[in-house]
């Protein structure tokens, strides 16, 4: 590292996880020096050892969960990347269609996934939809704006050479919007779990194929405050993994050129 | 005429008012010899970049023609692949190696890989680049940026190389380099170039011919001949001659100012896009 100032690779990665082990040891103390009841809020150590003793209950529900944040993800991905380039067509495409990508985007899930529930007789095709209503507008709205900014130089140089419009578009609008798609990934990411999640919630479905949603919102009415900790671990840490996901992803795709991925010192 | 005998390019009565009104060329008149390193030097907003856009057919004139190659505007549609041009910034693209960006051009002209391949590699020789092929822009000085955009030029072997200030952005030890570099390029390839810049010293050693032009609106003011001999070494900066040369040119600049403000023309707004602008 050139920079003296910039944190080594070690400490970036030790200093959330010490701020972690602290508030968990914080935790579980206070939690056994007040003798604070299980049933509102339980130990640390007792939330593993429901994660451990219910393992398979909770893992088979993130399944399911993870398996319909993915699929929307990937939905989200493919549609979204085309409503795009299909924006970018025609500024007339643009300002015809673009409101309702916002009103998608600021209508609120929970209001409109009984409906999505009730149209569509498939549970998990209906909440795979909820899910896609929610995350594919970052993608959208990302996508367009990195498809648009382009280096005018550049595309001055490729009228210049007498490009055609597809290879403006392969060689100059797609390179040019790589970056920007990955930030609207990172967002989408999360919000498709969020998406599965709350339209389980609604959804409120039980039995074989139920998500984590469902078990959270059981253990809540069971007053199994232990298992719903759990789970909301195993729901966090997802979500966290499916960030890390993205990341890695944009790191492997811009690593080696663009400024948001070039580490100091490289 | 056949083509050989005919001017590179024949202007004639162009003008251009941009959308804002801003009058940023008034009748010009100019015709682009083979094999000639002309010049077109002035202060800014004098409507040199405009006039190198209308060169490029990157922008239509409101009147008047231009004829490349011996044909018509309307002819030709234009000047096509025999044209190329480098900007005021390297305008790489920046997901490319240096030898993809140089390719670019063939590319585009859908050319076979392994032929374009031969002449990426000669154009990358001529610039001194070619031990960077495999680098990434952000990888390489500013200078070499610009030595690589001048390589994505020449790797089609144009009829007709037009320079907008490219060397302004840089130091002026690499300027003067580059200045050097471009010179010998020049002379051993028989390239016809059309440059833009507003410095003197700049024009005085590159160009055969400098047009100065003045502001407001944009017009040709004189052109002079520069008659020094090739080559052009650093001892040439510091010649008599080449002192007289860059006097003789910025009292005609001078002349320039002065007329314009002596007229009382009022400072036009900017125009809409800085590049596309006399800068």
């Amino acid at each position: 590292m050139d920079d003296p100032a910039a944190p080594s690779r070690l400490v970036r990665f030790a200093a959330p996880v010490l701020v972690a082990v602290v508030a968990v040891a914080l935790w579980q103390a206070l939690v056994v020096a007040y003798d604070v009841p299980a049933y509102l809020v339980p130990s640390p150590l007792a939330v593993l050892r429901t994660l451990v003793a219910d393992r398979v209950l909770l893992f088979d529900s993130l399944a399911v969960t993870l398996g319909i944040a993915l699929t929307a993800l990937a939905i989200s991905i493919a549609c979204g990347t085309l409503v795009a380039l299909l924006f970018v067509q025609s500024r007339w495409i643009e300002m015809s269609l673009f409101p309702y990508a916002v009103l998608l985007q600021v209508t609120p899930i929970v209001a409109i996934a009984p409906l999505v529930i009730i149209w569509v007789d498939d549970t998990r095709i209906a909440l795979v939809l909820c899910a896609v209503v929610v995350a594919i507008f970052p993608i959208i709205s990302n996508t367009t704006l990195g498809l648009r900014s382009v280096d005018p130089g550049l595309l001055d140089l490729f009228r210049l050479c007498r490009a055609s419009r597809m290879q403006v578009l392969l060689r100059l609008r797609v390179p040019s919007a790589l970056p920007y798609f990955f930030g609207g990934l990172r967002i989408a990411s999360g919000l498709a779990l969020i998406g599965a999640v709350v339209a389980e919630f609604v959804a409120g479905t039980g039995g074989h194929g139920a998500g984590l949603a469902y078990q959270i919102l059981l253990a809540g009415i069971q007053l199994n405050i232990p298992r719903l900790f759990a789970a909301l671990v195993l729901i966090t840490l997802t979500g966290v993994a499916l960030f890390a996901l993205t990341v890695w992803l944009s790191h492997l795709a811009l690593s080696r050129w663009h400024e948001s991925e070039v580490t100091p010192g490289d | 005429m056949t083509e050989a005998e005919s001017p590179v390019l024949a202007i004639g009565g162009v003008e251009k008012t941009y959308r804002t009104g801003t009058h940023a060329l008034a009748p010009v008149d100019l015709t682009v010899h083979r094999g000639e390193f002309l010049t077109l030097l002035g202060p800014s907003g004098c409507g040199k970049t405009t006039l190198l856009n209308l060169m490029a057919g990157l922008l239509a004139p409101d009147a008047g023609t231009l004829a490349w190659w011996g044909g018509g505007f309307d002819a030709t549609g234009g000047p096509g692949r025999r044209l190329a041009m480098v900007f005021q910034a390297p305008t790489l693209m920046p997901w490319a190696r240096i030898d993809a960006n140089v390719r670019l051009p063939l590319d585009l002209a859908r050319m076979p890989h392994a032929a374009a391949a031969r002449d990426v590699d000669a154009a990358l020789d001529l610039v001194g680049l070619s031990e960077f092929a495999r680098h990434f822009p952000r990888e390489l000085s500013g200078g070499m940026q610009m030595r690589a955009a001048i390589a994505r030029a020449l790797v089609t072997a144009p009829d007709l190389l037009l320079m907008d200030e490219p060397f302004g952005a840089l130091d002026e030890f690499t300027r003067q380099r580059l200045d050097a570099e471009l010179r010998s390029l020049w002379a051993a390839r028989g390239l016809t170039v059309v440059f833009v810049t507003h410095s003197i010293v700049e024009a005085v050693f590159l160009s055969t011919r400098v047009v100065v032009m003045a502001a407001r609106p944009g017009r040709v003011l004189a052109d002079v001949t520069i008659d020094e001999p090739h080559p052009r070494t650093d001892a040439f900066r510091l010649a008599p001659a080449f002192a007289a040369h860059c006097r003789r040119l910025s009292e005609q600049v001078a002349g320039a100012g002065a007329e314009a403000r002596a007229a009382g023309v009022p400072r036009p707004r900017r125009p809409p896009a800085g590049r596309a602008a006399g800068a």
